[in-house]
C-alpha cells in the first residue's frame, strides 16, 4: 500500500527522473512537508486554544476543586448527576428554547419577508439605504444595545412604558427586566431588534443572486408579487434559510452578552440560560466542576446542531 | 367593449397595487423608526442632565452642552477606547496573516493532507468560546497571561482564524494560478509567490476580513469580561458595564459613554459597507 502510493506521488511530481529517483523523491517530500509552514501558525493556535481546552473541559467536568486549598479531586460523573437534579438548569434550558424559537420566526422567516420586500423596489438608492439602516443595530457592541435597553424597559425614564401610557395602555406598565415573567421575554425582544437586519441583509444578498430573468417571465405570465415570492423567491433561496435556521438555533444555545448584561439572570433565576448559569457557577460561586458540566451541555447541543449544518450542506452539494 | 372591461380590471388592479405599496412603505418606514430612534434617544440623553433624563423621555435637551462627553471621556473612556483600539488592530493583523498564510498553503502549495487540515481549521467554527472558558481561565492563569492585552489578542485570533481562513480560501480557488506559475517558472520561492502574487490579489477579501474582524473585535464581551479585571487593560463593553456600576445615579454620563462606543463601529460600518457585503456574501456563497 504504501509503497505504490509513494511510486504514483515521486512519478508524478518527478517526471521522468528515472536516474536518481530515490534521493529525489525524499527530497520532493521534504520540501512538501515543508509547505506545513503556511498552515503552522494557524494549527497551533487552533489546536492550542480551541480544541485543547474542548477535551480539557470534559476532563474538568469529572473534577471538584477546592478554591482555598486548590486540591483537586475525582468525583466521576457527580457534577453531572447534580445538573439532571438542578431545577434551574432545566429552566435555562427552557429559556434558550424560548430564544431559539422566537429568533427563528423572526431572524429567519420575518428577515426573509423583510428582504423580499426591499429587494422588490425599484430604486436601489431605497434598497440600499433600507438594508443599511435595518443592519445598523448590529453593528453596535451587544454591551451597548443591553444597556440601552436597560434604560428602555425601566419603569422612570425608559421609552417603553412611556409609549405604552400615552397610548392608553397605562395597564402594560411595568418594570419588564424586574418582573419574573417578563424579564426572558424582554430580553428576547431587545435580541430580535439587535439582530433581524442582519439576517434581512443575508437573506437580500441570496436573493440578488437569483437570476432577474425569472421574475420578468414570472410577470409576463401574470403571476402576481405574492406568486413570485411564493414560487421563485421562496424556493431559490431554501438552502440559506435553512442555512438561517441552523445558524440561528446554535446562536440561541450560546447566548450570554445580552441576559449577562441586561439581568444576570435574575430575578430570581428566571432569565438564566445555560451561558449565564454556568458563568454564575463557575466564577461567581467559584464551582469550576459543575460549570464544566453545563459547558459540556452546550457543547453537546451545538454539536447536534453543527452536525445538522454539515449534514444539509453536504446534501445540498449533492443535488448541485 | 373587452377593452373597457381590460381597462377597469387595469384601474382596479392599480389601486389595489397602490394600497399594497403604500402599506409597505409605512410599514418599512415604522420599523425603520424603531430601529433608529432608540439610538438617537441615546445619543440625545448623553446631552440632557440628570433632572431632565428623569422627565419627559422625548423631550429635547434643554441645552446642547458636550459635558457629559466629556465627562466620560475623561473618566475612563479614553482609557477604554486605547484598549480597544490596539486590542482591535492587533488581532485583526494577526488573524488576517496568519489566514492568508493558511489558505496560500492549502490553494497554492503542495502540501500534504490538505482535506485533513480544511476539516481541523474549519472544524473550528462549530467550537463556541461558551464550552472553552473554564479550561482557557485556567491555561491563560498557568502561562501568566491573565489579565493582559495577550490574552485577548491571541484568543481573538484563534477564534477567528477559522472562519477568516474560509473566506480567503475561497477567493484563493476562484482566483486563476497562471500567474504564480509563471513565477514558478522563472524561479520564484513560494514566499516571493505569497507576498508578490497572491496577497496583493486578494486585496478586495482582505479588507472585507479585516472589517469583518475589526466588528467582533469591538464589540466582544465575554472573553474580554473574563479576562481582564484591571481597568487599565479593559476593553470598551466591559468599560462600559464599570462605568455603569460606578456612574450608576448618573445616567446623562453613561448615555454619553453608550455613544462614543457605538459611534466608531457605525462609521467603520458605513464607510465600508461595500467591503463588509462582499465578505457575507462570500461566506454564504461557496
Amino acid at each position: 500500500m504504501a509503497r505504490t502510493s509513494d511510486t504514483i506521488e515521486s512519478g508524478a511530481v518527478v517526471h521522468g527522473a528515472a536516474r536518481s529517483q530515490r534521493p529525489r523523491s525524499l527530497r520532493v517530500r521534504f520540501g512538501n512537508l515543508l509547505s506545513f509552514r503556511w498552515a503552522a501558525a494557524a494549527l497551533i493556535l487552533i489546536g492550542w486554544f480551541v480544541y485543547y481546552p474542548i477535551v480539557d473541559n470534559f476532563i474538568v467536568s469529572t473534577t471538584d476543586q477546592d478554591i482555598y486549598t486548590g486540591e483537586v479531586t475525582n468525583v466521576g460523573l457527580a457534577n453531572y448527576d447534580r445538573l439532571l437534579h438542578d431545577p434551574v438548569v432545566l429552566l435555562a434550558l427552557w429559556n434558550n428554547c424560548l430564544y431559539a424559537i422566537i429568533s427563528v420566526v423572526f431572524q429567519v422567516f420575518g428577515a426573509f419577508l423583510l428582504a423580499a420586500i426591499i429587494e422588490d423596489l425599484r430604486s436601489e438608492r431605497w434598497r440600499r439605504l433600507w438594508r443599511a439602516v435595518y443592519f445598523v443595530p448590529s453593528a453596535i457592541s451587544i454591551t451597548v444595545t443591553g444597556l440601552l435597553f436597560y434604560f428602555i424597559y425601566q419603569p422612570q425614564i425608559g421609552l417603553l412604558d412611556a409609549v405604552l401610557s400615552r397610548a392608553g395602555l397605562s395597564q402594560f406598565v411595568m418594570p419588564w427586566l424586574g418582573n419574573e415573567h417578563t424579564a426572558i421575554y424582554a430580553i428576547i425582544a431587545m435580541s430580535q431588534w439587535q439582530g433581524f437586519g442582519y439576517s434581512t441583509l443575508l437573506f437580500a444578498i441570496a436573493i440578488q443572486k437569483i437570476p432577474r430573468d425569472l421574475y420578468d417571465a414570472a410577470t409576463i405570465d401574470g403571476a402576481g408579487p405574492l406568486r413570485r415570492l411564493w414560487s421563485i423567491t421562496f424556493p431559490l433561496t431554501r438552502e440559506m434559510t435553512g442555512l438561517m435556521i441552523i445558524v440561528t438555533i446554535t446562536g440561541a444555545f450560546q447566548v450570554f452578552n445580552e441576559v449577562m448584561v441586561m439581568t444576570a439572570g435574575g430575578p430570581n433565576n428566571s432569565s438564566q440560560v445555560l451561558g449565564t448559569w454556568l458563568y454564575q457557577k463557575a466564577f461567581i460561586e467559584d464551582n469550576f466542576g459543575y460549570g464544566a458540566a453545563i459547558a459540556a451541555v452546550i457543547f453537546v447541543l451545538t454539536m447536534l446542531t453543527g452536525a445538522a449544518q454539515l449534514w444539509y450542506t453536504k446534501r445540498r452539494r449533492v443535488q448541485l | 367593449m373587452s377593452a373597457t372591461v381590460a381597462v377597469g380590471r387595469a384601474r382596479h388592479v392599480n389601486l389595489w397595487s397602490v394600497i399594497a405599496r403604500t402599506s409597505l412603505y409605512s410599514f418599512l418606514v415604522c420599523l425603520g423608526v424603531v430601529v433608529i430612534y432608540p439610538l438617537i434617544w441615546m445619543a440625545l440623553s448623553g446631552f440632557k442632565d440628570n433632572a431632565q433624563i428623569f422627565g419627559d423621555p422625548f423631550a429635547l435637551p434643554a441645552h446642547w452642552s458636550w459635558n457629559n462627553y466629556v465627562q466620560a471621556w475623561n473618566q475612563g473612556v479614553r482609557g477604554y477606547v486605547t484598549v480597544s483600539v490596539l486590542v482591535t488592530v492587533a488581532s485583526a493583523i494577526c488573524t488576517v496573516l496568519i489566514s492568508a498564510w493558511t489558505a496560500f498553503g492549502l490553494t497554492r502549495t503542495r502540501m500534504p493532507a490538505k482535506p485533513l487540515v480544511v476539516a481541523i481549521v474549519l472544524g473550528g467554527l462549530m467550537l463556541s468560546p461558551t464550552v472553552a472558558i473554564i479550561p482557557l481561565v485556567k491555561m491563560l492563569q498557568a502561562l501568566g497571561l491573565y489579565n493582559t492585552y495577550w490574552a485577548l489578542i491571541i484568543l481573538y485570533t484563534a477564534f477567528r482564524v477559522p472562519f477568516t481562513t474560509f473566506l480567503i480560501r475561497a477567493y484563493m480557488l476562484d482566483l486563476p494560478s497562471d500567474l504564480d506559475e509563471a513565477a514558478t517558472m522563472d524561479g520564484a520561492s513560494e514566499g516571493q509567490i505569497f507576498w508578490r502574487i497572491t496577497l496583493p490579489l486578494c486585496r478586495p477579501i482582505i479588507i472585507s476580513c479585516v472589517i469583518l474582524h475589526v466588528l467582533f473585535a469591538w464589540n466582544e464581551y465575554l472573553f474580554a469580561m473574563i479576562f481582564t479585571s484591571g481597568s487599565d487593560v479593559q476593553t470598551l463593553p466591559v468599560g462600559l458595564t464599570s462605568i455603569m456600576a460606578t456612574h450608576g445615579t448618573n445616567y446623562a454620563v453613561v448615555f454619553a459613554a453608550m455613544t462614543i462606543s457605538a459611534l466608531p463601529i457605525v462609521i467603520v460600518f458605513f464607510a465600508a459597507q461595500r467591503y463588509f457585503i462582499r465578505g457575507l456574501s462570500e461566506g454564504i456563497g461557496k
